[in-house]
């Protein structure tokens, strides 16, 4: 299975400061993949340098075969990225959002009109849709992002945070809903969160950041074997307190 | 670039401020063009109709001032109001990440709102202009020549320019401060610099450049001057109110306000006082368009440059 992103020693220095140290990574096709790591580790900024919207000082990064330091357009036509607390033109309703998002990514009117009542339908927004966004809740709001992430039809999904301040019934749908996105239509999925249990309910495999380092990649089962022995079971909370007790 | 352009049109046109700016200016023009009016029309009565009284309507002080001091003093605001949240109103309600990260270039969104900006700025200016000349029509009852209309045109076409200054300024100060209070104090505070102070600052370069030690001494006097006037230019306002008045006075043939004149001179002057034709009135201020648009393009370039290296993860 061809890899959807692949980064090469992948370096990011702001002044003396390392943000990304050298990260080498691979995310396959239809993985839900989660990148974890402590605030300020350097999740954002990889993601920003894989979106090419931060340009590397060093190593490379292909995402869908393309160099986001080269052609980020491209990518950005087939890449859908919820940034953490997305905001929203609260003026405007759901579906306004969706059409304004629509033409920059510029679906023909027809195709954008379909394209959002879908998104809209998949999220469970289809009665809110004419609401001021101003008006939404927390749980709507981030449903309503990825609703905007999915007009585009993306093969790959970055989302950063999705769950953070939801109520439980609103996490669970929006794990529910991730899953699903991966499984019904094939889309990857990589997820940058510290809600430990539930990266470890949804994700394949996870990828533990400190300090601009990567210094664990695998499945739950296979980090907590090499952790915390063979008869331990898979407890990724656990697995990352020994990592970053030791980093 | 053009759906970023359209969507700020949209949003400039039914936003309440813009509304509530370009109503009370609207206000103020036609009040103050109908008591110039009312005074022209007065002092023409009965007299044979000199040439370009159409104009007189925009420069004639009415009770307190003409309609051109009124536009340079307040079009700012307007370019102001537009643009000081340009930028970092997206960065508060945190969509400028979601922007970028949509297939567009970065520079898209920062062109889309300038252009935007001096779309409705046009939009704004010429629907005023062309109310106050049908008002002025009716009132005086003296309808344009030809050549009054294409000094109108110019007017026009410099004052959008000297409004887009300001909105270029203000969107260099919503990229530069994170804050919306702080970009819309610092415009403004430029702008009352610019506008009322300027004459004091450069009375100040002037007395320090060049002091007047005798103030006997014409030679002096000139030279302090000279800097003076020179100092003044740095404002855009100045550069503006200098060059419409120009163009919308076809007697004025000097930019500088002071010509020492003999009391033969002057009558002598005063004997062979012609209107200039249009064109050499443009050639007349043309130093101060060519700067005026300059001023514009830097403020754009650096919003321009400034944006494009900013860093998009602090956002």
């Amino acid at each position: 299975m061809p890899a959807i992103i692949q980064t090469e020693g992948l370096t990011r220095q702001y002044g003396r400061q390392t943000a990304v140290d050298g990260l080498s990574l691979e995310i396959n096709e239809q993985e839900i993949f989660g990148f974890l790591g402590p605030n300020g580790a350097g999740k954002t900024t990889t993601i920003l340098m894989l979106l090419g919207l931060t340009e590397p000082t060093g190593g490379r990064a292909r995402v869908l075969g393309v160099d986001p330091a080269h052609d980020p357009l491209q990518i950005k036509r087939q890449v859908g990225y919820l940034p953490e607390n997305v905001g929203f033109y609260d003026d405007l309703t759901g579906r306004e959002n969706l059409r304004y998002m629509a033409r920059l990514n510029q679906l023909p009117e027809s195709k954008a009109r379909e394209q959002i009542e879908t998104a809209l339908a998949t999220v469970g927004l289809n009665g809110e849709g004419d609401k001021l966004v101003g008006a939404y809740s927390r749980g709507m709001r981030q449903r309503l992002g990825i609703a905007e992430l999915l007009i585009k039809e993306p093969k790959l999904l970055i989302l950063d945070e999705p769950t953070l301040g939801l109520d439980p019934d609103g996490t669970n749908k929006m794990l529910d809903l991730i899953v699903s996105l991966s499984r019904d239509r094939g889309i990857t999925v990589m997820l940058s969160s510290h809600q430990l249990e539930q990266v470890q309910r949804i994700c394949s495999r996870v990828g533990i950041m400190i300090k601009g380092r990567l210094v664990a990649l695998g499945s739950v089962e296979e980090l907590a074997k090499r952790k915390l022995g063979d008869d331990a079971g898979p407890n990724l909370e656990e697995i990352y307190m020994r990592y970053f007790k030791e980093t | 670039m053009w759906t970023i352009c359209r969507k700020e049109l949209a949003d400039h046109f039914s936003s309440i401020r813009f509304l509530i700016l370009f109503c009370l200016i609207l206000m103020v023009a036609l009040v103050s063009t109908y008591m110039a009016a009312t005074s022209v029309r007065e002092a023409l009565e009965g007299m044979f109709k000199p040439s370009h009284v159409f104009l007189l309507l925009f420069t004639a002080p009415g009770k307190f001032f003409s309609l051109v001091q009124f536009i340079a003093f307040f079009g700012p605001l307007l370019g102001i109001i537009m643009g000081f949240d340009a930028i970092n109103r997206e960065r508060q309600h945190r969509t400028l990440a979601k922007l970028v990260s949509q297939p567009i270039f970065r520079d898209a969104v920062i062109n889309g709102k300038f252009l935007a900006g001096v779309i409705t700025v046009s939009i704004a200016v010429s629907s005023l202009i062309l109310l106050l000349t049908g008002m002025g029509l009716l009132t005086v009852g003296v309808v344009p020549g030809q050549e009054e209309i294409g000094r109108l045109v110019v007017y026009l076409i410099v004052s959008i320019a000297y409004v887009s200054f300001w909105l270029g300024l203000a969107i260099l100060f919503s990229i530069l401060f994170r804050s919306l209070a702080t970009s819309v104090l610092a415009s403004v505070a430029l702008w009352i610099f610019f506008s009322f102070f300027i004459g004091f600052a450069s009375d100040l370069v002037a007395d320090a450049l060049k002091p007047v030690r005798n103030s006997r001494d014409t030679e002096q006097i000139v030279a302090n001057r000279r800097v003076a006037d020179a100092a003044s230019l740095a404002s855009p306002a100045v550069l503006y109110s200098q060059a419409t008045s120009t163009i919308l006075d076809p007697y004025r043939r000097t930019r500088s306000n002071l010509v020492l004149t003999g009391m033969m001179e002057r009558l002598s002057l005063e004997r062979f006082r012609n209107p200039l034709p249009l064109d050499q009135s443009i050639l007349v201020v043309w130093p101060y368009l060519t700067s005026l648009l300059a001023l514009t393009l830097v403020c754009f370039g650096l919003s321009y440059v400034i944006f494009m290296r900013q860093e998009i993860r602090s956002v």
